[in-house]
């Protein structure tokens, strides 16, 4: 990875609008600007269309022959199969209200980046082939032809968007660019096009449960490492069941949880949880992913990665499922996973804390309820012994992670749950908070490493915000509810404000919680001294554990 | 921008020559009808190539907390869960132009002083929202105005209109605010295509065409009302005769008021084939239009591909070994029982 210019060079970089008009200019595929394609036995195993191996840097990116028809013809079907495409291609009226929204534009100053000539793009073939005005009229009435500069473009520009839905919410007719980008991604892939980054952890998910292939063996291996730590940290060794049937509830968080730091601290926070609360729950395996890269591929990869959810809660024979913090994964469990591979398996039950006795009627259906209701809900009718205080050494802020602010509405929850755990809470500016929240900048499959430059880019509004309240409030510690972010987030804290540590929800619950019979806690779940906790007289109680 | 101008001015000047040269049939009555024709069947047949699609997803885009535990405030019409509520967020959006009310500018700055460093502020702009606002409302009270000359008597809520209309009592014959208003709002609307670099860079001749179709139409209104002081009363003969499809020669009339006629057939004309279906289209975005209720009612989706996935069994059989090692339960244990 090429060394980053300091932030103030990164901003003062960003070109201006080129000279010519957007119909005549084309990206030039630059190394860090684009994403590896994926490998063409990944795209076989896979049985997508068209595998080829091919270059983003290359002049030829060796398509089909009638790569044309083929493109056109997915084109169509994808019209066919969804409204929100044609009235989208048809109604935009280009008042740019939502230019200045999109981070990837904030960061780059590409006029392509704007939200409405991303989907411009599109819009000009849609045009052509579907519009009266288009074909008689062509380029006056915004109409071009298909060639190989315009494919490229495509792909360029779909994988410089996070489908976070930021300037959906402030369009006036709610034209909302992940759904093009979507669909676009789609139809790359129909002509073979795809990224490395995103295609190779869906193969993995395909075959061994998870993103990055963990067999269940090692799997299981891992989570109990988490939970010898748990005991170092705790004094208390938390149960780890897996593939437990007739359990009351299957819990199913990201596998970046289990094997990435920082989210593996949220995962140690789970187990404390959980052990605690004597929850009859298990893990599984099969079902080990709660991430879904298929979403960044295509609607049938993306049903195909999430059957595995219903498929195992049905064999064994669960009452309902807990979903962990993630943010594309409640993309689908909330708005998709319903209707893909739905209805629920017939047993499971609308979800009840066994706790509070408290129904989670909004998940009636899909029986699945988010670990920030399901705690929230247990810290309101007071089932937590929590001291808030352990978490007194950080001044926490907190990233609404775009999917579950904008495409679930999930906002007080974390925060009720946050503001029960941390003493010190402090707000990004409003702007750039709950439903107007920034992304991380690499969400949607873009948290590859040879982009790193422009993930800081379009992270820039988010790490900006994160300074003001850094440099303001002495913000120290910023909270999330998605894996992803625990991943893309300390990098971009590291470039746009260090000293900002990045943790998930419930490793600050995990500290919090005072759990029975647990011996004095010295360090936080990261192994890390608490500060004024003297540790001169250690008390051991882990020893015989 | 120019040809679109251009092409104002040329269906303009068309009219005005037609009028001159005694195309009465033309533009009295062919153009007319023609266009109300077009302008309904068109937008029917948008709004059926739309509903022809299936909504396989609901996905609303939530702009406030969604409906959860009973502790925790939902936002009910910017994160409806029901009916009522997308009905109320359909309400504030079509008349209140909701999630434009959200605009802010960005303004990024590389060195600042209370963050020691870059910072990115986002300030309330609330100029194409109110512009927008004002548009849209003057163009409703210019449209209902119109409706003296389609209706006999004209009915009292009309008659109430023009007074609130005319409130200021300036000018004879009064001065109507809507169309100076709705004039002004649209040279605000053309002056940030032609003055904002962003706008002028993403905006093509279908976004000035329009909006200088407009004006001329609001244009023309307000000359034949305040210069030109057209016979209104020959005026409503002739429309009335056209709404009882028995057009009479509509001779006498000035030429102005085929130009204003003929451009407001244009527009008719031009708008099923436009951005300008927005005013239908709203009603159908599926980010607006749908509940946050996707965990609680199941949407079907009607081309909802084969299930097909690796199952359990597959991937026991793959890792079976493994997973007995590991002691975790197995639906067949690896030596065949």
């Amino acid at each position: 990875m090429a060394k980053l210019p300091p932030p103030q060079t990164l901003i003062a970089d960003r070109p201006s609008f080129p000279d010519q008009p957007w119909f005549d200019t084309r990206p030039s595929f630059a190394p860090g600007n684009f994403c590896y394609p994926a490998k063409k036995e990944t795209m076989e195993t896979l049985h997508m269309p068209n595998p080829h191996e091919w270059d983003p840097a290359a002049d030829d990116w060796g398509l089909p022959d009638d790569w044309e028809r083929i493109l056109c013809d997915a084109f169509a079907e994808r019209l066919e199969k969804h409204r929100s495409l044609k009235l989208f291609m048809d109604i935009c009226v280009r008042c740019g209200a939502c230019a200045d929204k999109c981070h990837f534009f904030l960061g780059t100053n590409d006029p392509k980046n704007m939200p409405v000539l991303r989907a411009e793009l599109l819009r000009s073939l849609y045009r052509r082939s579907h519009s009266l005005s288009g074909r008689v009229l062509g380029k006056a009435a915004g109409a071009r032809s298909w060639d190989k500069g315009v494919v490229k473009e495509l792909f360029y520009y779909a994988y410089q968007c996070t489908e976070c839905r930021r300037c959906s919410l402030f369009c006036p007719y709610g034209v909302d660019t992940a759904e093009i980008t979507m669909i676009v991604r789609e139809l790359l892939h129909e002509v073979g096009l795809g990224t490395h980054w995103i295609m190779d952890p869906v193969k993995n998910c395909s075959f061994t449960g998870n993103h990055l292939g963990i067999q269940p063996h090692s799997f299981v291996e891992i989570v109990e490492m988490l939970a010898d730590d748990c005991e170092t940290v705790t004094g208390i060794r938390p149960k780890t069941p897996f593939n437990k049937k007739n359990a009351e509830i299957l819990f199913i968080t990201p596998s970046g949880d289990v094997f990435a730091d920082p989210g593996i601290y949220t995962f140690m926070g789970y187990l404390l949880l959980f052990h605690e609360l004597d929850l009859d729950y298990t893990l599984s395996t099969y079902a080990s992913e709660g991430g879904n890269f298929g979403s960044f591929v295509s609607f049938d990869m993306a049903k195909k990665l999430n059957a595995k959810m219903y498929a195992e809660a049905k064999r064994l024979n669960v009452k309902w499922l807990l979903g962990g913090e993630c943010g594309h994964m409640w993309r689908v469990v909330n708005q998709y996973m319903g209707t893909y591979n739905g209805p629920a398996p017939a047993n499971t039950t609308p979800p009840i804390s066994p706790l509070t006795g408290t129904v989670f009627k909004n998940a009636a259906s899909t029986r699945m309820v988010h670990i920030a209701e399901f705690t929230a809900d247990l810290i309101h009718n007071d089932k937590l012994n929590l001291d808030p205080s352990r978490n007194d050494h950080l001044i926490s802020t907190f990233h609404d992670s775009c999917n579950p602010a904008r495409s679930m509405g999930l906002l007080d929850e974390p925060r009720y749950v946050l503001r029960a755990v941390c003493n010190n809470f402090v707000e990004m500016p409003e702007n750039t908070i709950r439903e107007r929240t920034f992304c991380c900048g690499a969400g949607s499959g873009l948290n590859t490493e040879e982009i790193m430059e422009l993930r800081m880019r379009a992270g820039m509004p988010r790490g900006n915000a994160l300074r003001y309240v850094q440099q303001k409030f002495g913000v120290n510690h910023l909270a999330c509810i998605c894996a992803l972010d625990r991943a893309t987030l300390p990098p971009l804290a590291d470039y746009w404000a260090p000293g900002v540590t990045v943790s998930g929800l419930h490793e600050l619950v995990g500290n919090a919680l005072i759990m029975k019979g647990e011996g004095r806690r010295t360090m936080d779940l990261r192994q890390e001294d608490l500060p004024g906790v003297d540790d001169a007289e250690p008390e051991e109680p882990g020893e015989d554990g | 921008m120019l040809s679109s101008l251009l092409l104002v001015l040329l269906i303009g000047a068309a009219a005005w020559a037609g009028a001159q040269a005694g195309f009465y049939l033309l533009l009295g009555a062919v153009l007319p009808y023609s266009a109300v024709l077009v302008f309904i069947a068109g937008l029917v047949r948008r709004m059926i190539y739309w509903a022809g699609s299936p909504v396989p997803f609901t996905i609303p885009v939530t702009g406030g907390q969604e409906e959860s535990l009973g502790f925790i405030r939902q936002a009910k019409t910017d994160c409806p869960s029901g009916a009522s509520g997308v009905w109320a967020r359909m309400f504030f959006e079509v008349a209140f132009f909701r999630s434009l009310f959200r605009n802010t500018s960005a303004e990024i700055q590389e060195d600042c002083l209370l963050t020691k460093g870059p910072r990115s502020i986002y300030s309330s702009s609330k100029w194409l929202w109110a512009f927008a606002l004002l548009f849209h409302y003057s163009i409703l009270l210019v449209f209902l105005r119109h409706f003296r000359f389609f209706m006999e008597p004209t009915p009292s809520c009309i008659r109430f209109l023009e007074s609130l209309d005319g409130i200021m009592e300036l000018g004879s014959p009064r001065f109507f605010l809507s169309a100076g208003l709705m004039l002004a709002a649209l040279f605000f609307l053309l002056g940030r295509r032609f003055f904002n670099e962003r706008l002028r860079y993403i905006s093509l001749p279908g976004d000035y065409f329009p909006l200088l179709l407009l004006i001329g139409i609001a244009g023309t209104g307000i000359c034949l009302r305040y210069f030109d002081k057209a016979d209104t009363t020959a005026i409503k003969v002739f429309i009335m005769s056209l709404t009882h499809f028995a057009p009479v020669s509509p001779q006498g009339l000035s030429p102005l008021f085929f130009t204003h006629l003929a451009l407001v057939c244009a527009l008719l004309l031009y708008f099923p084939f436009s951005k300008l279906t927005h005013m239908v289209g709203i009603f159908f975005s599926p980010t607006r239009n749908a509940p946050n209720n996707s965990r609680r009612v199941r949407r079907v989706n009607p081309w909802n591909p084969p299930d097909q996935y690796f199952t359990y069994a597959e991937y026991e059989d793959l890792y079976r070994e493994a997973m007995a090692e590991a002691g975790l339960p197995l639906e067949k244990q690896p030596d065949g029982t």
